[in-house]
């Protein structure tokens, strides 16, 4: 089965009249995984029989009328861990691991009864905007094959955008489920950091990561983060605010909502598509009783450098744990203790890895640490003073996701410095811990184009209020690539 | 060209990460860095006096586990992952310098 | 040349939480290697560390013992560096806040006392253990993330011989809190050591040495000792110390070099992101004042003030909370203060020593001690009968049911030992006479045979006394 033209309602209500079965579904979606992936790459691995053992366990039991997930075929993107089957983050240092345990996320998708089909393709540790820096392959844009699907979160937008799953969890420390989302014409939301538990994803960022769903629409979503959000008694950083029905306000409308546009965000390195795919929303917003005016987040230009300080410093610390020595990958012709981890590090880590890492390490070492990592830690306090500035008066920020259009495979990833710099529009949202959401907006050149919409910490509720009044005003997600024309 | 950070800082950095950076791409890599770190040299324009640096966005505070022990039993399968062990032992090459140890 | 000395300890002390800092893996010892351990432990991809509140208590405690400033927001750090025993290859620790700052402890050295100031306490995870073979090493993380405290003086320490009393007064304070068992040969107490000599007068410290390898007081008290001696005799001739780690060598009692340090380590210290920082209400801290023991030093004020033994005394019966606790609990139940403190440093130690057992994994209770000693003094028993007595109580017996039931009830009554007494006298006048005449001897003579007499049951005081009222007649 091919999931254009379906949403988790649909396809549930064929499950729960026993339309089809759930292991006929899981059978119908690997064959099109087959046939879709020999093209788009976005699954690093496709777990079969997990996934026909789980359908006849719910075939079994039966279809849970009130849980759209039931039975529903999902993916999960290679850096959260699932008990059993091989989660590598696209790093040969984590080529054949097997976890042990499950991360919570997944946990809870489990127990609603979805059916994991595969673990989706991503730049290696999340540490990239192109996938490009996977270990193992290069994911194509089921737009145009040419193009990156962005990342880090690439396979998995890409497997939802080419219809190989409904839904797929992606994670974003910068950007990395928006940007793809964007590059694909999806929906991706970043929750609130704290509101979905980090346990169990393979840390990059720490203080930014965060897990959140890539679906087809705005309903979709908001039923998939229903269902992983909540504090963990595991990650002391998740938050214990009670979790509301995000689909509870989808059909308020936007009538009365205040929406501010950050002027920096669409200032120069823009592209003109993207910039009027903007300004058109702004226009349908206006048209739907909301007021959008200029905004200001004064020092976004800095954003990029506190970003890329705070990240790797938190990441050459977080990598510091593959070293060989009880998991992973371990040189085969280490004689010493220091060929264990020098070898084992040096052939595990791809180029992008080795780069972050050491720009982590040299903003933490002695002499370093206070121009560098404690004053990326103050630009980040005048950041957050930023956007509580603007949240006094406003409710949401609509902005550009990413400063263009998905662009060719191999054009950026010679040189870091532009590939740092195309996170510009989404990176302060990490910063500041908000959530932020990428929906389709438009097009340009027949690549599809997504706005951000921003909200206050812990309310991802307006953002998909938004987010669904524009969706359910616009038919830019209801469109579907081409598939290089054989669709 | 004003150099941020030399080949023998890369050097250095590469091994407090354990890392090794051949030779051919010492020039490679410290080009690269040291555009990066222009760019962090930027953030010194910024008057931060006085400014409360963030480590994290949590709303949590104050959270802590009850003292309360529980073996999760992941002995075997933790020692099955591990790429070389011994007598339920984790295996390496001989430690020369011992001057971390503890005992 | 006058040389002056500066020390500085670093100590290390285990707590004895049920589970561990930052995962609830149980913190015991002795078990199968890694069987004490779980993914957290193991540093996996994905695993978060929660703080145990156990410690964190624990911590506000050894600060509140030592005198020392708590700090209300307190959060963790991490220390970068790679070793094998180091899963993450960052040890959470604390470098920004400690936990606790500013205390001390006060020292006692030829009669002079000192406050020896505490810097600052860290509570921080300990590492897993290494042991080494000659072409592997073998790694046990059973001990990974086992709580510790860490424990770092101001630069007051001035001598070997004060080196050691801080850490005798540090052990014990520590020791009465019940946080932890610190014992050096079990490892629940680690001692770093670092040593700097200048000249007098001279402004800036020394060169520091680091010393690593001290499994005693007194192997600190040797160890700095021969560094001091060392430095000085370098500085003496002229040469320079080189800024290392040294090794103390048990059998020769040196130190030997194990390496140099270039410049200092960096451990790239940042703020753990993983763990939201705390927030220590005062209500806390005073709750856990309220649960804070007596302290020693005031224990052996209040024996030497209130019971009346000596300080000897006071300061042998302080040296574990348990024998401190022991005769607290003797004294309430009304035995004599002084032959309680003989007792438990006679008897009691003999016994613990001979057995290698702690007094609380013993049978002797303080009740039945008390017991014991109150038949003594009231002349029911005979010092001699006593350690019949002991015996049974190391046993478990309750001392006044085990004396009756041997029929150990000392005869002390006058009636009943008069007639005895006035036998005796009759039959040996040469004996009589001899006393009369000066002869001190003499009373030994007849004390001995009332006591054949009465087949040893006699009371010798009540029997000394009668035995002369007879005679002076």
């Amino acid at each position: 089965m091919n999931y254009f033209d379906q949403s988790l309602s649909s396809v549930h209500e064929k499950l729960a009249s026993k339309a089809i079965s759930a292991t006929d579904l899981v059978k119908q979606t690997l064959d099109n995984i087959k046939n879709v992936d020999s093209k788009i790459n976005a699954f690093i691995t496709v777990d079969e029989d997990g996934a026909l053992k789980k359908a006849k366990q719910i075939d079994e039991k039966g279809i849970d009328s009130n849980n759209l997930l039931s039975g529903m075929p999902i993916a999960i993107k290679d850096n959260m861990v699932t008990k059993g089957l091989k989660t590598t983050a696209a790093s040969k240092i984590l080529e054949n691991f097997k976890p042990i345990y499950d991360a919570t996320a997944v946990k809870k998708l489990n127990d609603l009864g979805s059916i994991n089909v595969g673990k989706t393709n991503m730049d290696e540790f999340a540490m990239g905007g192109s996938t490009e820096n996977s270990a193992f392959q290069t994911t194509h844009n089921p737009w145009d094959e040419t193009k990156v699907p962005g990342g880090s979160s690439g396979g998995s937008a890409a497997a939802v955008a080419a219809g190989e799953v409904l839904a797929a969890l992606g994670s974003d420390t910068g950007g990395s489920i928006r940007q793809p989302a964007s590059f694909n014409g999806v929906v991706g939301m970043k929750p609130t950091y704290g509101r979905v538990s980090r346990w169990g994803l393979i840390a990059f960022g720490s203080s930014l990561d965060q897990i959140g769903p890539i679906t087809r629409n705005v309903f979709d979503n908001a039923t998939v983060l229903n269902a992983i959000a909540g504090h963990d008694d595991h990650d002391l950083t998740s938050s214990d605010k009670v979790i509301p029905d995000f689909t509870s306000t989808l059909n308020k409308g936007v009538k009365g909502l205040k929406i501010g546009i950050p002027s920096e965000f669409m200032a120069q390195g823009l592209d003109d598509d993207v910039k009027q795919v903007v300004l058109d929303t702004a226009e349908t917003f206006k048209k739907l009783g909301a007021t959008v005016e200029e905004v200001s987040l004064p020092h976004t230009q800095y954003g990029v450098a506190a970003y890329y300080i705070i990240s790797s410093s938190e990441a050459s610390s977080n990598l510091q744990r593959f070293d060989g020595i009880r998991y992973g990958y371990r040189a085969k012709d280490a004689k010493s203790l220091e060929d264990v981890y020098v070898k084992s590090r040096s052939e595990g880590f791809g180029d992008e890895v080795k780069r972050r890492i050491m720009l982590g390490t040299f903003s933490l070492s002695a002499g370093f640490y206070d121009a560098y990592f404690k004053k990326a830690a103050q630009v980040r306090t005048l950041m957050i003073n930023d956007f509580t500035k603007i949240f006094k008066d406003f409710d949401l920020i609509l902005a550009p996701t990413a400063p263009t259009p998905a662009y060719g495979i191999g054009e950026d990833i010679s040189d870091p410095m532009t590939m740092y710099m195309n996170d510009v529009l989404t990176l302060p949202v990490n910063l500041a811990g908000l959530p932020g959401m990428s929906i389709p907006a438009g097009f340009s050149k027949g690549l599809p184009v997504g706005v951000q919409l921003i909200g206050r910490p812990y309310d991802e509720l307006t953002v998909y209020q938004a987010g669904s009044a524009f969706e359910q005003d616009t038919d830019f997600n209801k469109q579907t690539p081409k598939m290089g024309g054989n669709n | 060209m004003t150099e941020k950070i030399s080949e023998d800082q890369v050097k250095h950095v590469a091994e407090l990460a354990k890392l090794k950076i051949n030779a051919d791409q010492l020039p490679y890599f410290t080009t690269q860095l040291d555009q990066i770190i222009g760019l962090f040299e930027t953030l010194s324009k910024v008057d931060t006096d006085g400014v409360e640096p963030t480590s994290s966005v949590t709303d949590q505070i104050n959270v802590m586990r009850e003292d309360i022990a529980d073996n999760w039993n992941q002995r075997q399968a933790l020692l099955d992952n591990a790429p070389d062990t011994q007598d339920g032992y984790i295996r390496v090459p001989v430690i020369i310098d011992e001057s971390e140890d503890n005992n | 040349m006058n040389f002056e000395t500066t020390i500085g300890l670093e100590v290390h002390v285990e707590l004895k939480t049920h589970s561990k800092i930052f995962s609830p893996s149980p913190v015991e010892f002795g078990d199968q290697p890694n069987s004490n351990t779980n993914v957290i432990d193991w540093g996996y991809p994905g695993v978060l560390p929660t703080t145990n509140k156990g410690v964190v208590h624990d911590g506000i405690m050894a600060g509140l013992a030592l005198h020392a400033q708590i700090q209300k927001h307190p959060h963790f750090d991490r220390k970068n560096y790679f070793y094998p025993d180091n899963p993450k290859a960052y040890q959470i620790t604390q470098a920004e806040t400690p936990i606790a700052h500013d205390g001390w402890v006060e020292i006692e050295v030829d009669d002079k006392k000192k406050k020896i100031g505490i810097a600052e306490m860290h509570i921080e995870e300990d590492a897993g253990k290494n042991s080494h073979a000659t072409r592997y090493s073998y790694v046990d993380l059973n001990r990974q993330g086992t709580p510790l405290i860490e424990i770092v003086s101001k630069p007051d320490i001035s001598s070997p011989d004060e080196a050691y009393a801080y850490l005798e007064q540090l052990r014990q304070v520590i020791q009465f809190t019940g946080i932890s068992d610190v014992k050096m040969e079990e490892g629940s107490m680690r001692v770093d050591v670092n040593i700097s000599v200048r000249p007098v007068g001279q402004k800036e410290f020394g060169t520091k040495t680091e010393l690593k390898n001290l499994n005693s007081f007194n192997y600190v008290r040797k160890g700095l000792a021969f560094e001091e001696q060392r430095h000085q005799r370098v500085l003496m001739s002229g040469g320079k110390i080189a800024q290392e780690t040294r090794r103390f060598d048990e059998v020769s009692g040196q130190t030997i070099l194990m390496r140099t340090k270039e410049g200092s380590d960096d451990y790239r210290y940042f703020p753990e992101p993983d763990l939201p920082v705390l927030n220590i209400s005062q209500n806390w801290i005073d709750s856990i004042k309220q649960e804070l023991p007596e302290p020693p030093a005031k224990r052996r004020q209040r024996y030497v003030d209130e019971l009346g033994i000596t300080d000897y005394d006071a300061m042998v019966l302080t040296q574990t909370k348990e024998m401190s606790d022991f005769y607290d609990q003797m004294i309430k139940d009304g035995a004599d203060p002084k032959l309680a403190a003989n007792y438990l440093q006679g008897n009691v130690n003999e016994f613990l020593n001979d057995n290698q057992v702690e007094l609380q994994d013993t049978k002797i209770t303080p009740e039945h001690l008390a017991t014991m000693i109150k038949l003594i003094t009231d002349g029911t028993i005979s010092s001699k009968m006593a350690k019949k007595v002991f015996k049974a109580i190391t046993n478990g017996e309750e001392p006044k049911k085990f004396v009756e039931e041997k029929g150990m009830v000392q005869l002390s009554d006058p009636a009943k030992l008069q007639p005895i007494i006035d036998d005796v006298v009759a039959a040996n006048p040469q004996s009589v006479e001899d006393f009369h005449n000066g002869k001190d001897r003499a009373i030994g003579f007849l004390v001995g045979q009332i006591m054949k007499q009465t087949h040893g049951k006699a009371n010798p005081q009540v029997v000394n006394k009668l035995l002369k009222e007879s005679m002076s007649k």
